[in-house]
């Protein structure tokens, strides 16, 4: 097990270091001199060439990208170009109130994603599974912009059920209070999709040989579905859930922006419209880097719910 | 039979699709949109949505004008005090006033009410959205095939050669797979300061190529060893043209379904980009920045902007998602 835990940490060197590559490109290289984008317009040559040497944009390219390798790795970017606060404790400080809408989001879509499932799978070929079909397709594609829209206005503006934004001190009030919100429209939001994949994951299992015989022992429809099934379908779901934690932080931008909710994402869009390069590079590489982390977990995973699974 | 065993694989699928009913009604919506846009390009309709042509909020038809109060309807227009105006002279009230009754050019006919209703400025809510759906169908279709294309591209060299080639590609492949879609999209965003429609175009066709790129690779994987790829190698084929020629042919269904695929989802992404002023520069009306707008009309209580363009964009997407979901069933009916 250590082994293949080492060996695999050590297969993400390439592609870490072909992230920070890239990140490294595309914001130094393509993305233009940063110095007149601090001085702002009234600049003169020299306050120019003194934020340069500031920010290290004076020396050749293979010491700035020294230069960016040793931030990342003594997770040291600097300051923030437009607030000046250093972007560690940007990233620390924004991460309490992401999860706390995430956490809740992911459990309660997991659950209720497999339950449904579960519930529409038993029902295949019905009516009932293709009206939830469409119903998810339907639901697919209105854009989460009008989901936000349209609830804020109507459960939080008009029935006054919630509150229409803010954030506040302890984890109680901001988890029942202002995170219910945003993890409803969340759940309205990603359910549909849910749905369709687990419903598809039950049903690779539901043909195989194992059910036909735990029918023939004369077991309830009830214990294959939920014991004998739900367990083989666990692996391709533990792979969604894991694979899209590190996504979901980021994709939880407009519920952040829309809800006045200090996370992670509204501080990537918050940063793309102040082009504050190093916010975004810190943020990119260290959702890389938990993006290969979760994956790996996710292998790990595997292990623990099919013992079949060898970890090679 | 006998014709089952001679139909290629377009002539079955296209016989499976005609045969799916819902998917025969997702096909004429989605190309009763994309007549509107070929329309709207053309500048045949669509073209005057600039124009002020109702009054500030007019409300749509079936709710009649007297449904809102509307501003600007009924004002009495005075002229403006001439040059020279001695403003301690008599009766100034009484001279404006007459000044005023002198001008016989009438105020514009403005519509109290539209099919659609009106926005802040008066412009036909109809029209916008037919420009609007021009701009997220343009840029999903486009940045689509941009995706296609360099998923295609890479794919076919990855699979086709293998070795180091394909290594380099799949190590691409996961770099650009471990960032979030959405992250490098905004990563690009911030890099390109220049904003437009073609920008927004290169950020989703660059950022989207991963998904075609992979079930590309495996076809191509699947396909080079097969007898009529060796016969055209023995024939003296170059590898360019068995790549293309030959083999892109046998697997260009899947090119096809993830092309409709990655522009449902561009439509999508563009009117969320430009929701956030990421996207459209300001003069060009999307779905995505008519929502922004609407956003706060609707606590005015002005909801029919943020109506039309959602319905819109939700009959489209539906429309090709369901579609799309039949085209696959069609070309590879072992797939469910």
């Amino acid at each position: 097990m250590l082994a293949y835990i080492l060996r695999r940490l050590w297969q993400m060197l390439p592609t870490m270091a072909g992230v920070v590559l890239l990140v490294f490109i595309l914001f130094n290289w393509i993305g233009g001199d940063p110095a007149y984008l601090l001085a702002g317009k009234m600049s003169d040559a020299a306050e120019i060439e003194n934020i340069r040497r500031q920010l290290g944009t004076d020396q050749p390219m293979h010491v700035q990208l020294w230069i960016f390798v040793k931030q990342i790795v003594t997770f040291d970017f600097g300051n923030a170009w437009s607030t000046g606060e250093p972007v560690s404790r940007i990233i620390a400080s924004r991460l309490g109130p992401s999860l706390t809408v995430l956490i809740p989001l992911t459990v309660l879509e997991t659950v209720i994603g497999i339950a449904l499932a579960l519930a529409v799978a038993f029902v295949r070929g019905s009516l009932t599974d293709r009206a939830v079909m469409i119903a998810c397709t339907v639901g697919m594609s209105v854009s989460i912009l009008v989901y936000i829209i349209a609830f804020q206005y109507g459960l939080a503006y008009k029935m006054g059920l919630f509150p229409v934004q803010g954030w506040g001190t302890g984890l109680g009030e901001n988890l029942l209070r202002y995170a219910a919100l945003p993890v409803l429209i969340g759940l309205a939001v990603s359910i549909a999709p849910t749905l369709r994949l687990y419903r598809s994951f039950v049903l690779d299992e539901v043909h195989q040989d194992y059910v036909r015989t735990a029918r023939a022992k004369g077991l309830s429809e009830r214990r294959i579905m939920w014991v004998h099934v739900l367990r083989n379908a666990a692996i391709p779901i533990i792979t969604h859930v894991m694979a899209n934690l590190p996504a979901l932080l980021i994709g939880a931008f407009l519920l952040e922006r829309f809800f006045g909710i200090p996370g992670i994402g509204r501080e990537v869009i918050l940063a793309v419209e102040r082009s504050d390069f190093p916010v975004i590079k810190a943020i990119t590489v260290y959702v890389a880097a938990a993006t290969m982390v979760f994956n790996l977990l996710a292998d790990l995973l595997y292990k623990a719910v099919d013992p079949r699974v060898q970890l090679a | 039979m006998m014709a089952d065993a001679r139909a290629g694989l377009w002539t079955l699928a296209l016989r499976r699709l005609r045969a799916d009913r819902v998917a025969m009604v997702s096909l004429a919506v989605v190309a009763l949109f994309l007549a509107m846009l070929a329309l709207s390009v053309m500048g045949v309709i669509g073209a005057g949505w600039e124009e002020e042509v109702a009054v500030t909020y007019a409300p749509p038809s079936f709710i009649g004008p007297d449904a809102v109060t509307q501003q600007g309807a009924g004002v009495a227009r005075t002229a403006p005090p001439p040059n020279g105006f001695d403003p301690l002279a008599g009766d100034i009230a009484a001279i404006i006033e007459a000044q005023g009754a002198a001008i016989t050019a009438p105020p514009p006919a403005r519509l109290a009410t539209l099919a659609f209703g009106a926005d802040k400025w008066g412009h036909d809510v109809l029209l916008k959205t037919i420009k609007g759906g021009e701009t997220s169908i343009v840029v999903g279709l486009a940045a689509a095939l941009l995706a296609v294309f360099l998923g295609t591209l890479f794919g076919a060299l990855s699979g086709y050669f293998g070795g180091v080639v394909d290594d380099l590609f799949n190590w691409f492949y996961s770099v650009f797979t471990s960032i979030p879609s959405i992250l490098m999209i905004l990563a690009v965003a911030a890099v390109l300061q220049h904003k437009g429609v073609s920008t927004i175009v290169l950020i989703l066709g660059l950022t989207g190529w991963t998904g075609p790129y992979r079930l590309i690779r495996a076809e191509y994987m699947k396909h080079k060893g097969r007898e009529y790829v060796m016969a055209a190698d023995a024939i003296g084929a170059s590898h360019w043209r068995k790549m293309f020629s030959h083999i892109f042919p046998n697997i260009s269904h899947v090119a096809l379904v993830q092309l409709s695929i990655l522009a449902v989802g561009f439509i999508k992404a563009e009117v969320i980009l430009s929701f956030l002023g990421f996207g459209v520069p300001v003069g060009v009306v999307s779905w995505g920045s008519m929502l922004n707008e609407a956003q706060n009309e609707l606590i005015l209580g002005k909801w029919w902007q943020l109506t039309a363009a959602a319905t819109a964009m939700a009959l489209l997407v539906t429309a090709f998602s369901l579609f799309t979901d039949a085209l696959r069933d069609a070309l590879d009916p072992k797939l469910k």
